[in-house]
């Protein structure tokens, strides 16, 4: 009877789970899926808590309340930081994953020897491998967003590093299959050892060398890696609700790996293996063209006497927390009968999403963010094209100059706009470190400086009296 | 012990499932989208349960308690900033 409760609780939280993301279609929606996720997730842990042969309940009380203290504050941070809360999260899945993984194995060893059968011992084996690559992997791409001082932002190359990489991972696959064809070997625990060892080795190789322009496909390929870890650990405990809702997780991550991809022109294992950040050598361009500043006054005067402003942000509106700011220009020319609308290119930010969320916390509505092939054949009816600390997004040299790494990435069409006016920190180029000609284009002006001392400078225009 | 042919089975049709309903989810929402789908794969939480709470030795337990503590605040955490971050989507 007890059993039964527990089956039927599963197929009640599969359900629930399955309507959960079916509500995340409609921002109006949105908020019931969560709901839904939290009763599944509810029914599932109490109708396995009462199972009989749960009789130990200390430990579980005491790394609940623990999984509670560390939680809350975890979900409180600064939405600018969301990415690497993300990755810590992939990294926490990870980890549970790798060490219910070993526990098992153990178990086995001890008690079941005729659970070792080959289809479990493989998914065991995949398991391990996964939960604890995506934990140190995880970590690194957590510890890179959070600019954490003893890890490299830039990327890290070295010669034969692909070769290092595939090694190790070969090496952790050969350990694997020793494990699979002879689990009860007496060197058999430490083979599982030296997988995990090799594992944890691989997630932190895998993430040297990608720079934080290349996060949103990272994340996302993380993601569906911490999914596919909790598919094997449903395969190893038998539970088809591990492998239905680790199975949603996964083909999340999968599909948002491709839009990300897609949207930077790349594949996956270009991502994973082609070091973005080292590849480029800055190239000269031809005659010296220069920048035209434009002051806080002048710029102003463009946008209010525009129809249509679409403003572009990229990272730079995140690392300067200036949404606030744009809310309030945004509000000021709206309020001037100005149309207003964001471009948002799908891997502007550090995430998949990051800028919709920086936005909404802003309040500024939803329907005024437009994605990237809405608002490209509007661009040029646009009379000012605001750029907010975005640059490879809005890099004609994607549609232009072969020799450009980044050639045939889909971009939003600021060039095409009447006017353009960039803010922009340093006169440095960006990130990938590639020289930008919208920059000094007949009808680009730039404005330099920290974005939301900028922003707010257009906005004190407004609203002090410099333009009425 | 289950077939496990029919958990391959169950497995890649859940993967039908779940490229369906999430490609059909709002471009707007991918950020909430992620902590959430990241909540609810923390359902790995009932594998933990059982590892630290059954009769087991005591070693085993405690890789389980680590692992149920993991778990525990992927949940707490990801349905709670998943609420907070949809809240802030509005309309007008």
């Amino acid at each position: 009877m007890i059993h039964a409760i527990g089956q039927l609780s599963a197929v009640v939280a599969t359900a629930l789970f399955i309507f959960s993301l079916h509500w995340m279609s409609d921002p109006k929606t949105s908020r019931n899926g969560v709901f839904a996720g939290v009763a599944g997730m509810a029914i599932a842990v109490f109708a396995t808590w009462i199972q009989p042969e749960i009789i130990h309940h200390a430990w579980i009380f005491l790394a609940i309340i623990a999984g509670f203290i560390v939680g809350v504050p975890l979900s409180r941070v600064p939405l600018t930081a969301v990415p690497q809360r993300t990755a810590l999260s992939h990294a926490f899945g990870g980890l549970a994953a790798g060490l219910v993984g070993t526990a098992e194995y153990h178990l086995w060893l001890t008690e079941g020897p005729e659970n070792f059968t080959t289809f479990r011992m493989a998914a065991l084996v995949i398991e391990v491998i996964l939960g604890f690559l995506t934990f140190t992997g995880s970590l690194m791409a957590a510890g890179k967003l959070q600019e954490v001082s003893w890890i490299p932002q830039r990327p890290v190359t070295y010669p034969g590093q692909n070769f290092v990489n595939l090694g190790v991972l070969a090496a952790a696959a050969v350990l694997g299959v020793m494990l699979v064809v002879n689990p009860m070997a007496p060197w058999a625990p430490n083979a599982l050892l030296g997988i995990i060892g090799l594992a944890l080795l691989f997630g932190v190789l895998l993430i040297i060398p990608i720079g934080g322009a290349d996060m949103p496909t990272v994340i996302s390929i993380l993601n569906s890696y911490a999914g596919l870890s909790a598919v094997a650990m449903g395969f190893v405990l038998n539970s088809m609700l591990l492998v239905t809702a680790g199975a949603l997780d996964g083909s999340s991550g999968l599909i948002l790996s491709i839009i990300m991809c897609r949207a930077m022109n790349r594949s996956f294992t270009n991502v994973l293996f082609g070091a973005f950040g080292a590849v480029q050598k800055t190239k000269q361009i031809g005659e010296a063209k220069v920048w035209k500043q434009e002051s806080a006054e002048g710029a102003a005067q463009l946008l209010e006497q525009a129809r249509l402003v679409v403003i572009i942000p990229g990272y730079g509106m995140a690392v300067a927390q200036a949404q606030h700011k744009v809310r309030e220009l945004y509000d000021q020319l709206t309020k001037r009968g100005v149309t207003v609308k964001f471009a948002i290119h799908p891997v502007a930010g550090r995430m998949p999403g990051h800028m919709n969320v920086l936005l909404a916390e802003a309040d500024i509505p939803y329907t005024a963010l437009a994605e990237m092939d809405e608002i490209n054949p509007e661009m040029p009816q646009c009379d000012v094209a605001l750029v907010i600390g975005a640059n490879d997004v809005v890099n004609p040299a994607a549609r232009t100059d072969k020799g450009s790494p980044i050639y045939g990435m889909p971009i939003i069409d600021a060039d095409k706009a009447k006017t353009v006016l960039a803010i922009k920190r340093s006169k440095n180029p960006g990130f990938a470190g590639i020289d930008n000609e919208l920059y000094v284009q007949d009808n680009t002006w730039m404005l330099f400086g920290d974005a939301k001392s900028v922003i707010g400078d257009l906005v004190k225009q407004f609203a002090g009296g410099g333009i009425h | 012990m289950r077939d496990y042919w029919s958990m391959l089975f169950v497995f890649v049709l859940a993967t039908f499932i779940g490229l369906g309903v999430i490609r059909k989810v709002s471009r707007l929402l991918y950020t909430p989208l992620m902590s959430l789908t990241n909540a609810i794969s923390a359902i790995a939480v009932v594998g933990s349960l059982v590892v630290t709470g059954a009769d087991y030795p005591q070693t085993i337990r405690i890789l389980g308690a680590v692992a149920l503590f993991a778990s525990m605040t992927n949940i707490v955490s990801g349905f709670l900033i998943t609420d907070r971050m949809l809240k802030m989507f509005k309309k007008q």
